[in-house]
């Protein structure tokens, strides 16, 4: 039973970050509602964000700045985070708000056209 | 940082995007989800990943709400109360992603392990040699802008067409 | 269309805090080097200033101080900036996007890179900025009218 509970603690956050993104998944292939379906994209794609920075942690570790009074000597790189995954997720998170300002100007004329933002609905009348 | 207050951290998360999913209002779902990015970049900013805490900050707590409420301003508020149809099949499709998933996560490292496959490749160059070469405290600026640049620079194109993208699908109306 | 705010407190205290968010938008982008910060997160507080204007002194507002041709053009400025120090590059026999050939008089070596990742971040700030504002006016104005489109 131990040994359960600590592989269940070693991959508590593994864990949660699927349950992110399965909850995102699903309502983006179940809800009906097209502005749920939007909300559901980005908290998947948040959670693979959350995902990818999960791998860059360091127990211990500080930010990748370097401080001045060390440059001279050198650097310890491994306690410093690392920083390639956190340029990644700046890009990733700026092209997640393109992404939604487009798919909010695609909802915005669906209502113009249909009056509404049930699926069913839009799919009948098309 | 303490991993409890993470791990407390991590079951808020999974707590706010249910609110923000199963929410019938859509302004509370909408604000919700601006909790959700606000908890988010907290978590960020306590492991230590501070460029993206700040971006998510302001991006996700404050730019993408906006957006959203500007949508629902003449649109609909609330969503219909019907379950959707083929929620078995989504389920059954759903869960199966998760056990894979699950599966799969038996083999990553622990979280914050230093010795990680993600940690010992490229990164311990950047980290030495970034500010000799680029002459940049901040290492995570030197990736992104020098060593990484041309993704940086597709990435602009990619808003650019965004924002134009937006102005032409909703522009002036033809009288 | 987004009326002003009815109390007086919040109209003048948006007035009168707008300029300091953008130098600070402008800080942000500027001490990406030494802290954390840099284009996008300066050119998405730039654009929340716009957003601001709007939300609590009204769009009439937010539509006498910019116009959303110039604010598009903007962020393709801020995309040429980029592109250019980028192409400046193989023009000269480097790889694309090596800084280290940019022709800035006196600097040599290390802060040459340095002063590349400056102008790009600043190309990058523009572009963001002005592509989230136009967002939000299309988006903003989009609501208003009964029209129903033909097409």
């Amino acid at each position: 039973m131990t040994e359960i509970l600590a592989y269940a603690g070693a991959r508590y956050n593994y864990w949660v970050y699927i349950a992110l993104m399965l909850v995102g998944f699903y309502t983006m292939i179940a809800h009906r509602n097209l502005l749920k379906k939007v909300i559901g994209m980005n908290v998947f794609q948040t959670a693979i964000i959350l995902f990818f920075l999960s791998t860059s942690a360091k127990l211990g570790g500080t930010l990748p700045i370097v401080p001045s009074q060390v440059t001279k000597d050198g650097v310890a790189a491994a306690g410093l985070m690392n920083p390639l995954p956190h340029a990644l997720m700046l890009t990733a998170i700026v092209v997640m708000v393109a992404t939604l300002g487009v798919a909010l100007a695609l909802l915005v004329r669906i209502f113009r056209r249909y009056r509404t933002f049930d699926e069913d609905v839009i799919l009948d009348r098309l | 940082m303490s991993v409890l207050l993470n791990d407390l951290f991590l079951a808020m998360l999974v707590v706010l995007a249910l609110v923000a999913v199963r929410v019938r209002d859509l302004v509370g779902a909408v604000l919700a989800l601006a909790a959700y990015g606000f908890t988010l970049s907290l978590v960020w900013a306590a492991m230590g990943a501070v460029d993206v805490a700040f971006t998510e900050a302001v991006v996700g707590a404050g730019a993408s709400t906006v957006f959203f409420l500007a949508t629902l301003l003449r649109t609909v508020r609330t969503e219909r109360a019907r379950p959707p149809r083929g929620r078995g099949p989504a389920l059954a499709a759903v869960l199966l992603l998760g056990g894979l998933l699950v599966l799969a996560a038996h083999d990553f490292p622990h979280w914050g392990d230093p010795a990680s496959p993600a940690s010992v490749h490229v990164s311990p160059r950047y980290l030495e040699q970034g500010y000799h070469e680029t002459a940049a405290p901040n290492i995570v600026t030197a990736v992104l802008a020098d060593y990484r640049a041309y993704d940086t620079l597709i990435e602009v194109v990619v808003i650019f067409t965004a924002g134009l993208a937006c102005w032409l699908l909703l522009g002036r109306r033809r009288t | 269309m987004i009326q002003e705010h009815d109390s007086v407190i919040v109209r003048t205290v948006v007035r009168a805090l707008v300029p300091f968010i953008q130098l600070f938008a402008l800080y942000v982008v500027f001490h990406g080097h030494y802290s954390p910060g840099g284009g996008f997160q300066g050119g998405v507080i730039l654009a929340a200033t716009y957003i601001l204007i709007a939300l609590a002194l009204g769009r009439a507002e937010l539509d006498r101080r910019v116009r959303e041709g110039v604010v598009l053009l903007l962020s393709a400025v801020g995309v040429l900036i980029f592109t250019l120090a980028g192409v400046l590059g193989p023009l000269r026999g480097a790889a694309l996007l090596d800084y280290a050939v940019l022709p800035v008089p006196g600097v040599a070596g290390p802060p040459v890179r340095g002063l590349g990742i400056l102008v790009i971040e600043i190309g990058v700030a523009f572009g963001v900025a002005g592509a989230l504002t136009v967002i939000f006016c299309r988006l903003a104005k989009a609501g208003e009218g009964e029209e129903e489109d033909s097409a």
